[in-house]
């Protein structure tokens, strides 16, 4: 039986995808970005039991396997363990297989227009996505996929033959900048860009906006919107400095993107013809 | 001092204020209609309540005239012609409003608006048309003082439908309440969509289950009020309400409860209710005299009784012991079953009983969710709710409604505070409604957290008149005074709200 770990299933969702949808959110990410917002999702739990003194409310303990399980039952969703492991991971996260997860959406389903899948980073369970996907559009429902871009969709096309779009981040063009905000090579990132705007399944390309970073937020738009054009909306994301690692704060900022500034690059966006940019 | 010199100090009262309420005292000195000592006994410690509804009946409660047949013939007791344009039909209707009695002494029931105005609207060019209806609203407001005033729209998408929710938008006014009777083969989703737009900016209109209802009632029924489900030429004639905590508060347990308690509670209201319906019929002059009756603008067989619950949520867990609202009723799925069994005992021995003059529904009494009033603080959420500050997430609410809202063809509803993205995704709202109309959900309301016109527990008021009344100013709409009560003792305005949800990655 397929398992994967689901870090937290959203029954209604207004802003992941059109309509209104059920959003699962997957462990575990390829990228570690230095602005992500939610670092406990990067990686999966390393067992290290760092957390479990630090619970208050007793709903974590190191089992005789010497595995840190989690009781969802007892626990008062107050953050302390994510804030204490040294991992960036968490250890509230439920291995679920296709059926569990179908338990959700079976329930769902007749409020919502589809699933999205998001993360982490979704497509580290194809496998599991892909027979996630077939049984959700059993129901009538539409497929979309959160994605950094570092699947590659044409190599392996079955994930998209059942899914309807995908939802791309464009985080970092210039190379210099994408090497210091993902450490991941970006070119795979555009190459699945082209591919999905070339195979319609582009949903949605987005991009962060951060304070002060004129040149690096310029560059990063201009060649989004130049390649997307009128395909999909793109949408422009503030920065915001919640939940960011404080180390990497320091870099970034400590204030959100103004709406002002973020706008400036929406109206260059459409000037370079991507009609449906908008700030969110 | 008196309570009648009570009444005509007190500042905040507009004159037509003091006049209604020294009427109530007026007709409270009556001892015609007795009642057996147990129903005194039960009455006294909370358990039944009258809802203020007065001893002397002396019209039925809610009253739905056929105003369909008013611009057919006309009136001859108001000597009123059948309208010929939008000018007069506009006339027409605001003259006979005022006629129209009610236990508030304002007309509940409006109208299916858009149907009635619509060939009338659609001859005249659109800016005078909407200015006319903007005049008309106007009245509406200004002279029907009182926020359950209810006007009805669709199912179809109309011209003058879109033009009332532009103008209910525009003028953002607490009166009239306004319903979509929805149906997902007969409204576009486009109409649908305004009125979710419209409903997140005024908290109106609410969307109504238009199918169930047409099983229930036929194509002609109404909603009128908060939300009661009734027939066009016909109404209510009382609604009297078991407060369900107060009631489990004699029995030992769950099953000396829906055995012994309960059962003599609903017979005590079963009697209360065929008194007064017998007195109304019987000896009052309404039903003998009324022009609304002689002209047949409504007909007595078409008349029912309500009859009210309120408070299920605390009366499960009370009888389950449990003390933390929110592992109660809604979440514990123990306790929720546990209110469908008591709602089945209800809804089984109602049935049973045959009740007078309610010809036209088999001879029954129908069942109503009572929405609660300003003084019951926190022991009884309204109908069948989960307590305000104990929902779960709003696919667990939704499912917890859908099990109880086909009980109640006199009317239910639950409400949802929303968070301002929303305004952005109507579309994921309309999503929501047609699922949980689809699955049983009788009445969906919903509003921004931030808007001044609010829906309370099912009527409307707005935060800065609620302001008012407390600097000691007086408000127009005298249900302005009940929204004030429920939001200081029920906390009614601090419901969750959905808010949209963070995706996990920046």
């Amino acid at each position: 039986m397929k398992k994967a770990p689901v870090n937290k299933i959203i029954p209604f969702s207004n802003v992941d995808g059109p309509g209104n949808r059920t959003a699962v959110f997957f462990q575990g990410c390829t990228f570690n970005c230095l602005f992500c917002h939610n670092p406990e999702t990067i990686r999966l739990c390393a067992d290290c039991g760092a957390c479990v003194p630090g619970c208050p409310a007793g709903a974590l303990r190191v089992n005789g396997l010497g595995r840190v399980v989690w009781d969802s039952a007892r626990c008062v969703q107050c953050d302390a363990c994510i804030k204490a492991c040294p991992h960036d991971a968490s250890p509230r996260v439920t291995w679920m297989t296709v059926e569990e997860v179908m338990g959700m959406i079976r329930r769902t389903a007749p409020y919502i227009g589809g699933v999205t899948a998001s993360g982490g980073e979704c497509t580290l369970r194809c496998e599991f996505l892909i027979d996630l996907f077939t049984e959700v559009k059993k129901l009538g429902k539409t497929c979309l996929i959160d994605s950094n871009g570092s699947f590659d969709f044409e190599a392996d096309p079955r994930i998209l033959s059942v899914c309807d779009g995908v939802m791309l981040d464009v985080k970092a063009v210039e190379p210099a900048w994408n090497d210091t905000l993902i450490s991941y090579p970006r070119d795979l990132v555009l190459r699945n860009l082209d591919y999905l705007i070339k195979t319609g399944k582009l949903a949605e390309a987005r991009t962060v906006i951060f304070p002060d970073r004129d040149r690096e937020n310029e560059e990063t738009v201009r060649y989004t919107a130049r390649r997307i054009q009128n395909s999909c909306p793109y949408k422009i994301i503030r920065y915001r400095p919640y939940g960011v690692r404080e180390r990497y704060r320091k870099l970034l900022g400590e204030t959100e993107t103004g709406a002002d500034y973020a706008e400036r690059f929406a109206r260059l966006a459409r000037e370079e013809g991507a009609a449906r940019a908008y700030v969110v | 001092m008196s309570e009648a010199l009570n009444i005509i100090k007190d500042p905040t009262l507009t004159y037509r204020q003091e006049l209604v309420s020294l009427a109530r005292l007026g007709e409270s000195t009556d001892t015609t209609l007795r009642y057996s000592d147990a129903y005194y006994a039960a009455k006294q410690k909370g358990a039944l309540c009258d809802l203020n509804e007065g001893v002397m009946p002396f019209r039925p409660r809610y009253i739905c005239p056929d105003y369909e047949k008013l611009f057919e013939r006309g009136c001859a007791f108001l000597q009123l012609e059948p309208p010929r344009d939008l000018m007069e039909a506009v006339n027409v209707l605001e003259i006979f409003y005022c006629h129209v009695p009610s236990i508030t002494t304002y007309p509940v029931y409006l109208g299916d608006l858009d149907k009635l105005l619509e060939p009338f609207v659609r001859r005249e060019d659109p800016a005078f048309a909407k200015k006319v209806l903007r005049l008309f609203l106007r009245n509406i407001d200004r002279v029907q003082t009182d926020s359950f005033v209810h006007a009805d729209i669709g199912p179809e998408d109309t011209v003058t439908g879109r033009m009332l929710l532009e103008l209910t938008e525009e003028m953002q006014l607490a009166i009239p309440n306004l319903t979509l009777r929805y149906d997902p083969d007969r409204t576009s989703d486009d109409f649908a969509l305004a009125c979710v737009r419209c409903m997140l900016k005024t908290a109106k209109p609410s969307f109504a289950n238009h199918r169930m209802f047409v099983r229930e009632w036929g194509e002609r029924y109404a909603i009128a009020s908060c939300y009661n489900g009734l027939t066009v030429g016909g109404g209510g004639y009382t609604l009297p309400r078991m407060r369900l905590y107060e009631c489990s508060l004699d029995a030992d347990s769950p099953d000396d409860f829906i055995t012994r308690v309960l059962p003599g509670y609903i017979d005590l209201q079963l009697e209360y209710m065929d008194k007064r319906v017998r007195f109304i019929v019987e000896e009052s002059s309404f039903f003998k005299s009324n022009f609304l009756v002689t002209e047949g603008f409504v007909s007595q067989e078409n008349f029912i009784g309500m009859f009210g619950v309120v408070g299920l949520a605390e009366c499960c867990n009370h009888l389950m012991g449990i003390t933390d609202r929110k592992k109660g009723f809604g979440m514990d799925p123990e306790a929720t079953a546990l209110g469908r069994r008591i709602m089945d005992v209800i809804e089984r021995r109602v049935s049973e009983h045959t009740a007078p003059y309610c010809g036209a529904f088999g001879h029954h009494y129908r069942l109503h969710a009572q929405v609660g009033i300003d003084t019951d603080g926190m022991d009884d959420s309204p109908g069948t709710r989960i307590p305000i500050g104990a929902e779960p997430t709003m696919l667990e609410q939704l499912e917890v409604n859908e099990q109880f809202h086909p009980y109640f063809p006199t009317g239910t509803g639950d409400i949802f505070k929303f968070e301002e993205t929303y305004l952005k995704t109507p579309e994921a709202i309309l999503q929501i409604i047609k699922g949980s109309l689809a699955n049983g959900l009788r009445y969906f309301s919903g509003y921004l957290e931030n808007n001044d016109v609010v829906r309370v527990t099912g009527y409307l008021v707005k935060k800065s008149e609620i302001e008012k009344l407390r600097q000691k100013k007086q408000s127009l709409n005298q249900v302005t005074l009940f929204g004030m009560g429920a939001q200081d003792g029920a906390h009614a305005l601090d419901r969750r709200i959905q808010h949209h949800e963070e995706s996990a990655g920046q």
